[in-house]
């Protein structure tokens, strides 16, 4: 019998509609038993080549193999070795988080025996056995996002795709599904393909991250490699008397080119790395500065994503600390 | 291994019955959706039966009553409903992503348009067999029978399944909702262009005898009309079957046809 790949093998995947070059030739490899985080901005093309991986849409150009086969000429091998949840979870309002996954159940061939056990087996693994005969409609979002991964599970797929499953989510609800996708890539051996936009999320839990930007891959490895090869952390520093701003920045331009948040609170890389504190604190006491605040980051994947596209990571300005910290 | 034995998925028959209960499920979780349209051509019916109670003395009228002949029209308006209420359902699975979930099984179209058409079939059945009973209640004749209230059944349930037919084929080709229902002014149209309100030998102007000739809809209303009027009325039934059946079939061939552009996993 051969042996089974779990892998995903892509080389110069290109999806162009019209115009518009919406995947710009891609090349990544995900492992078997991985969990590769594909990180970008909104509109970067994360969805669209999951579309693509999960044989929704036909690529333009290239070569992707998803658990050994094709997905250009093997698409219903591809479906039948993968499990995927969509961008939007896509569930009937009119329907309950049973019934849903027995028609899912059904539609995959399952036996009717064997259907109302892993539905029952499921609910109570994504935490909706109490909600599994309730309608959909009157779901939280955390609920409809569980149920999404417990749907995407039914038929004991070798390879999972998460196209930005907590997008949404309250930390609660966020924190519990990383906890289910790390059970499953760690416990179950199945490979993960998730996106995201939420920095934390990509460090959290993906064993290695490609940064993709306008339809190309512009960094690729583990976190922290991907921070290792910026090397430098920051210091955001806020002056106790806000009139002096101006100063405080000009001590901290020795260093670097400072950054102002507009609330006060100036930020600067630092070359030398967190040896270069001391020096920090000595400058600041030289031109009279008095510190309210000053905390020192270590670098995130957002100056990654900073130092290979020039701009921040749309949206995740909020998780830069937690990056970073 | 479980995910290779999904390769095949289940059997036709499994797929569209376990889609059609779903498309009967959401009909059935949905009242205002069924009552609403049920209640509507009813009215219509009774505004006209009292309004245009007159035309029956007209010569040449086909029927004794106008209630006799009216009577034929809530089966068709009912179908265009149905039509309309398949079209919408299937643009809100394509809308809200539902229909790439199911591509992303073992799924055949057949069984996806077949199964999404499920409940139409249901709720046209209900609803006819609602009209034949008010007809019946309020003193309309059925003059082929109790085994003409069967044919009645068959034929307004195919109409409406024919119908619901070209509401998947707009939601598949467009996409949208708002397709769907700016399709409906149309299909009214293709009603009110028929023989519906009155029969072809007394409409008066050339221009509408002649589109109301050409409009298969108004061989579908004289099928349904001829078994309460005349009673066996081969012709008119072969007329009637043949109309719907025709567009029941163009309405398939061209809905898979938009499906597969439509769905576009390889």
């Amino acid at each position: 019998m051969a042996a089974v790949d779990n892998s995903i093998e892509v080389q110069g995947l290109v999806r162009e509609f019209k115009d518009v070059v919406a995947v710009a030739g891609i090349d990544l490899r995900v492992d078997a038993g991985e969990i590769y985080g594909f990180l970008g901005p909104n509109g970067a093309g994360k969805s669209t080549t999951v579309l693509m991986l999960t044989t929704l849409l036909p690529p333009t150009r290239g070569v992707a193999r998803v658990g050994g086969y094709d997905v250009a000429t093997q698409g219903p091998q591809v479906r039948a070795s993968i499990g995927a949840a969509l961008q939007e979870a896509a569930l009937d309002p009119l329907l309950t988080g049973r019934e849903h996954l027995e028609l899912q159940a059904t539609l995959q061939g399952i036996s009717r025996t064997e259907r109302r056990a892993r539905s029952n087996e499921l609910l109570e693994r994504v935490g909706l056995a109490d909600a599994a005969d309730r309608r959909v409609g009157g779901y939280s979002g955390g609920m409809k996002r569980r149920l999404d991964l417990g749907l995407a599970l039914v038929h004991r797929p070798r390879i999972l795709f998460l196209d930005e499953p907590t997008t949404g989510l309250d930390v609660q609800s966020r924190t519990a599904l990383w906890d289910e996708v790390a059970r499953l890539a760690h416990d179950e051996g199945m490979t993960l393909f998730l996106t995201t936009q939420y920095l934390e999320e990509a460090d959290a839990l993906a064993d290695r991250v490609g940064i993709i930007d306008r339809g190309r891959i512009v960094a690729e490895g583990t976190t922290a490699e991907l921070k290792a090869r910026i090397g430098r952390p920051s210091v955001e520093i806020v002056a106790a008397d806000p009139a002096a701003t101006d100063a405080l920045a000009a001590a901290l331009a020795t260093f670097g080119e400072p950054t102002r948040d507009g609330r006060g609170r100036v930020g600067v890389q630092l070359p030398g790395g967190e040896g270069q504190l001391a020096d920090v604190v000595r400058a600041l006491d030289d031109a009279g500065v008095a510190v309210a605040q000053l905390q020192l980051h270590a670098p995130s994947l957002d100056d990654v994503f900073l130092a290979e596209t020039g701009r921040k990571l749309e949206g995740a300005d909020g998780d830069e600390d937690a990056d970073g910290g | 291994m479980a995910a290779e034995a999904a390769l095949a998925g289940a059997a036709l028959p499994e797929q569209v019955a376990a889609l059609g209960r779903r498309s009967v499920l959401r009909i059935a979780r949905r009242p205002g959706q069924f009552v609403f349209p049920l209640i509507f051509p009813l009215l219509l019916f009774a505004v006209n039966a009292s309004g245009l109670g007159a035309a029956a003395k007209l010569p040449g009228f086909p029927a004794a009553s106008y209630e006799d002949f009216a009577i034929a029209v809530p089966f068709m308006q009912g179908a265009l409903f149905v039509a309309i209420t398949a079209g919408t359902d299937l643009a809100a699975d394509i809308e809200t992503g539902f229909l790439n979930r199911l591509a992303l099984t073992p799924l055949k179209g057949r069984a996806l348009i077949g199964g999404q058409l499920g409940g139409a079939l249901v709720s046209g059945f209900m609803q006819s067999v609602v009209y034949l009973l008010v007809g019946l209640i309020v003193g309309v004749e059925l003059k082929s029978g109790p085994a003409g209230a069967l044919v009645l059944l068959a034929l307004s349930t195919l109409i409406a399944f024919a119908f619901a037919t070209l509401g998947a084929l707009i939601a598949l080709r467009f996409g949208t909702g708002e397709a769907v229902q700016g399709f409906f002014p149309l299909l009214f149209v293709a009603l009110f262009l028929s023989s519906a309100f009155l029969p072809r030998n007394l409409i008066q102007e050339d221009w509408f005898r002649a589109i109301a000739t050409w409009n298969p809809v108004s061989y579908m209303v004289e099928a349904i009309r001829s078994l309460f009027v005349v009673g066996w009325d081969g012709e008119a039934l072969a007329l009637g079957f043949g109309c719907a059946g025709a567009v029941l079939v163009i309405g398939l061939a061209a809905s898979a046809a938009s499906l597969r552009t439509r769905l576009t996993r390889t």
